[in-house]
């Protein structure tokens, strides 16, 4: 290919679906690699530890659009101490010096302060579209700096951050010509905006196709927002909690007739039953709904909803819907892909309106499911036998029994055999989390039939080594292996050091590592960085182990070509 | 049966639909030197008790003196339940609401917050609402009125926020009258609630935080259906009659 001018190389590399591909055309030849670096747009770093960013830009000087992921996963559930790292300014400040094209960022679990966010407004002419996820360390001032200064901006996305809120000033900072807005999501915004600031904001956003309020916004503004936006397709309401008018919720009935496009649903703050019956006319139309934010809506008024909405391919909901409610969903809603069903009660010996059968129920009726995360206090085999009978097409299947190691609801055996009917009818299973009561045995099954299988999420499972030890034998397509409360130790961790490296983590934490079994790990590949986060003192003489020797809490293992990382914390030890 | 997994919890106040399970009003107490909960979960499950999310050093108190080492053979739940046997001493007692396991279950924690902040923003101060259920909805009836609505105790700190909250969305159906409290003055409606016992009990007796524990709905009562329930008020409505 060396007499095809480089044009031609660039453009046919373009019709490359993803990053993966043009990575390995990047190891065809010299030239090849150069081509591709410099004509790739889209960069995705799944661990922002894993490469130095000054190398990553280095590398692809003309990058549009940058990804970053940090902190692993369980860190959603505070198992990662605060201050681990996961910081955002060294990506900023290398793309700052060196790819000011920059046109889109989108960052998941990582640490943005304001002073990045003001450096990247003002450094990136081009900048245009802004995603945080679960991040944390700003503030709404951060926002103001990005209104203010990011005059193409089209999207501004903040999904379930921590940010201190700083007034409602930030809001007020987008100027008049700014008009460039597709996409606005502050709902994890805690405090209050300017009604009249966001009115004027979107009436002066003709392009707005999706828009998430936060709690703040009462019903009568969403009403005059939603007159402007007939083009709207993915609305997050602000507050409808009840307040008597009915006046304001028959403007708002007719705010939604107004919006032949829409298709997707959340929010609902503190919503009412009352005025769920004035939403009911947009819910045919509807192909996603999260109503996981409701507490007030009780099993009937969730059913009542959607009954109507038989479109409906995602739906998130609490758990009030009840067994009953889900046949309502299973009955109603043949074209289902994604649900999630959440605790509305977070006690660990308490009672679910949700058991085994409403899911059954679901899979008999959405043969369609292919994802899947469900909450519930009880579980049997022969349900999950019968679920992955009838739902073969799950692509990620995960199920939290809220009670640690709790068994078959009716035989009191362990869930080995029905996740093992999961993981070997439903062939490509991507992402899998397993709870209740399970052996060595449930390992077994996974590391011979989940070929497919890239994460895969353990707690409180397993009885020996050999457990973890068929899961790092069998699944050839780990990329992600997260452990807690679980019996693996030394043997297990090292029994197959070479797969780390093809995988992006392994995490464990409150199982049987050793600091030996790590520190062999790391001497064994120099490769990974062997992360050993201890929050507590010295002294662990009260343990009894391995050896006599100390256990280790937490342990994350990556692949990293950036050596040991400099910004760990005290508590953080590299070996 | 029970399940061969025995797990143990300080004072995990169970709902109704809980066990045969005593467990939760075991009192457990860590000796000098033991580690944090959260260091001493074994591999075979046992539980941490943690009061306080994995923030900072300081821990809510040690309870579990440290486990054996786990055995990788013979049936976890056995394993788990001799350990709770002989590792069992008196501790000091806890509120119930607050135990849990650290991480566990894996929800996210904004969402965990977000549940527990209320209208009233007054998250902050309330330190109980960011541990564990964060929330409290309980129905409200009114009798006479076309339907009920819920209310989360957990917004309210006493009885006076909690009735100005009442009249405020119960305010419809009291025709004309401003109050509910105006109409409980007269006796004319009566608020109570039923307790965890299944008992309906007149609101105001017990403080603020025991009722709050066992209230799991409230209703407004007319005052002539409160028999027994509001001496004075049912006085006042027979003195009415």
């Amino acid at each position: 290919m060396t007499y095809f001018p480089e044009e031609v190389v660039e453009h046919i590399f373009s019709f490359l679906p993803g990053q993966h591909d043009r990575n390995t055309v990047s190891l065809v030849c010299k030239v090849w690699y150069e081509i591709e670096r410099l004509s790739r747009r889209t960069v995705f770093v799944g661990n922002c530890y894993a490469v130095r960013p000054e190398r990553v830009v280095l590398r692809f000087p003309n990058m549009r659009a940058l990804t970053v992921k940090g902190k692993p996963h369980f860190a959603d559930f505070n198992l990662v101490p605060p201050d681990w790292g996961g910081y955002a300014a060294p990506w900023i400040e290398a793309a700052a010096r060196g790819c000011v094209g920059l046109e889109e960022l989108r960052m998941k679990r990582m640490v943005v302060t304001d002073e990045s966010l003001e450096l990247l407004a003002k450094t990136f002419p081009r900048f245009r579209a802004l995603i945080l996820i679960s991040c944390e360390g700003f503030s709404t001032d951060g926002l103001a700096a990005i209104a203010s200064h990011c005059k193409l901006l089209r999207e501004l996305d903040l999904q379930e951050n921590e940010v201190e809120d700083r007034g409602p000033r930030w809001l007020s900072c987008f100027p008049d010509s700014c008009t460039s807005l597709v996409s606005l999501n502050f709902a994890c915004i805690k405090g209050e905006v300017n009604a009249g600031s966001l009115e004027r904001l979107v009436a002066r956003s003709p392009n707005l196709r999706s828009l998430r309020l936060n709690r703040s916004v009462p019903v009568d503004t969403l009403s005059k927002i939603l007159m402007r936006t007939p083009n709207l397709e993915d609305l997050g309401t602000g507050n409808l909690a009840d307040d008597f008018q009915t006046e304001s919720y028959i403007r708002l009935a007719l705010a939604f007739d107004k919006c032949k496009m829409l298709r997707s649903l959340s929010g609902f703050w503190d919503a009412s039953p009352f005025c769920l019956p004035f939403i009911y006319p947009v819910c045919a139309q509807l192909t996603g709904l999260n109503l996981s934010y409701a507490p007030t809506l009780d099993s009937s008024d969730l059913t009542k909803m959607i009954s109507h909405c038989v479109k409906l391919q995602r739906l998130w909901v609490l758990d009030c819907i009840a067994d009953k409610g889900l046949q309502v969903v299973a009955s109603s809603c043949k074209d289902l892909q994604e649900l999630r069903v959440f605790p509305s009660d977070f006690y660990i010996a308490g009672y679910s309106p949700v058991t085994e059968e409403g899911l059954v129920a679901i899979s008999l009726g959405c043969q369609k499911l292919s994802s899947l995360l469900y909450f519930c206090h009880q579980m049997t085999n022969a349900a999950l036998i019968t679920i992955a009978k009838n739902c073969p097409n799950f692509t990620r299947f995960r199920l939290c029994i809220l009670e640690p190691g709790k068994p078959d609801a009716m035989t009191n055996q362990p869930l080995d055999e029905g996740f093992g009917a999961i993981v070997r009818e439903c062939k490509g299973l991507r992402r899998l989390s397993i709870s209740g009561l399970l052996t060595d045995k449930v390992f077994m099954y996974i590391g011979t039939y989940a070929k497919e299988l890239e994460m895969l999420s353990i707690a409180f499972a397993g009885d020996s080594d050999a457990g973890m030890m068929h899961v790092m034998k069998g699944c050839k397509n780990l990329r992600k292996l997260e452990i807690r409360d679980s019996p693996f130790g030394d043997a297990a961790l090292l029994e197959n050091v070479a797969k780390y490296e093809t995988m992006r983590s392994l995490w464990m934490s409150s199982c049987n590592v050793t600091e030996k079994g790590c520190q062999v790990l790391a001497s064994k590949m120099p490769m990974l960085n062997v992360e050993v986060i201890n929050e507590l003192d010295e002294n662990n003489e009260m343990d009894e182990n391995h050896g006599g020797l100390p256990k280790v809490d937490k342990l994350y293992v990556y692949r990293t070509t950036a050596g040991g990382r400099d910004d760990a914390p005290n508590f953080v030890k590299i070996l | 049966m029970s399940p061969p997994l025995e797990l143990d919890y300080i004072g995990l106040s169970p709902p109704a639909a809980a066990t045969d399970d005593l467990k939760g009003t075991e009192l457990r107490l860590g000796l000098p030197g033991s580690e944090s909960p959260e260091r001493r979960v074994a591999a075979a499950a046992a539980t941490t008790l943690e009061l306080l999310p994995t923030k900072g050093a300081k821990r809510g108190f040690s309870d579990e003196v440290p486990s054996p080492p786990p055995a990788a053979a013979a049936g976890k739940g056995k394993k788990v339940a001799e350990e709770e046997e002989d590792k069992k001493v008196t501790a000091t007692p806890q509120p119930a609401a607050k135990a849990q396991v650290v991480g566990w279950p894996p929800i996210r924690s904004y969402r965990k917050n977000t549940m527990a902040t209320n209208q009233l923003k007054s998250s902050k101060e309330d330190a109980d609402a960011k541990q564990g259920q964060g929330f409290l909805y309980v129905k409200v009836s009114m009798d006479g009125a076309p339907y009920l609505r819920k209310v989360d105790l957990k917004t309210y700190k006493n009885y006076k926020d909690l009735s100005t909250a009442l009249e405020k969305m119960f305010i419809g159906f009291t025709t004309g009258k401003d109050a509910l409290s105006e109409n409980r003055k007269d006796g004319e409606y009566v608020l109570t609630f039923e307790d965890k016992d299944g008992d309906w009990m007149l609101v105001g007796d017990v403080p603020w935080e025991m009722f709050a524990d066992s209230c799991r709905r409230l209703r407004i009562m007319k005052g002539s259906d409160a028999i027994g329930l509001a001496p004075r008020a049912v006085e006042k409505s027979k003195n009415r009659n």
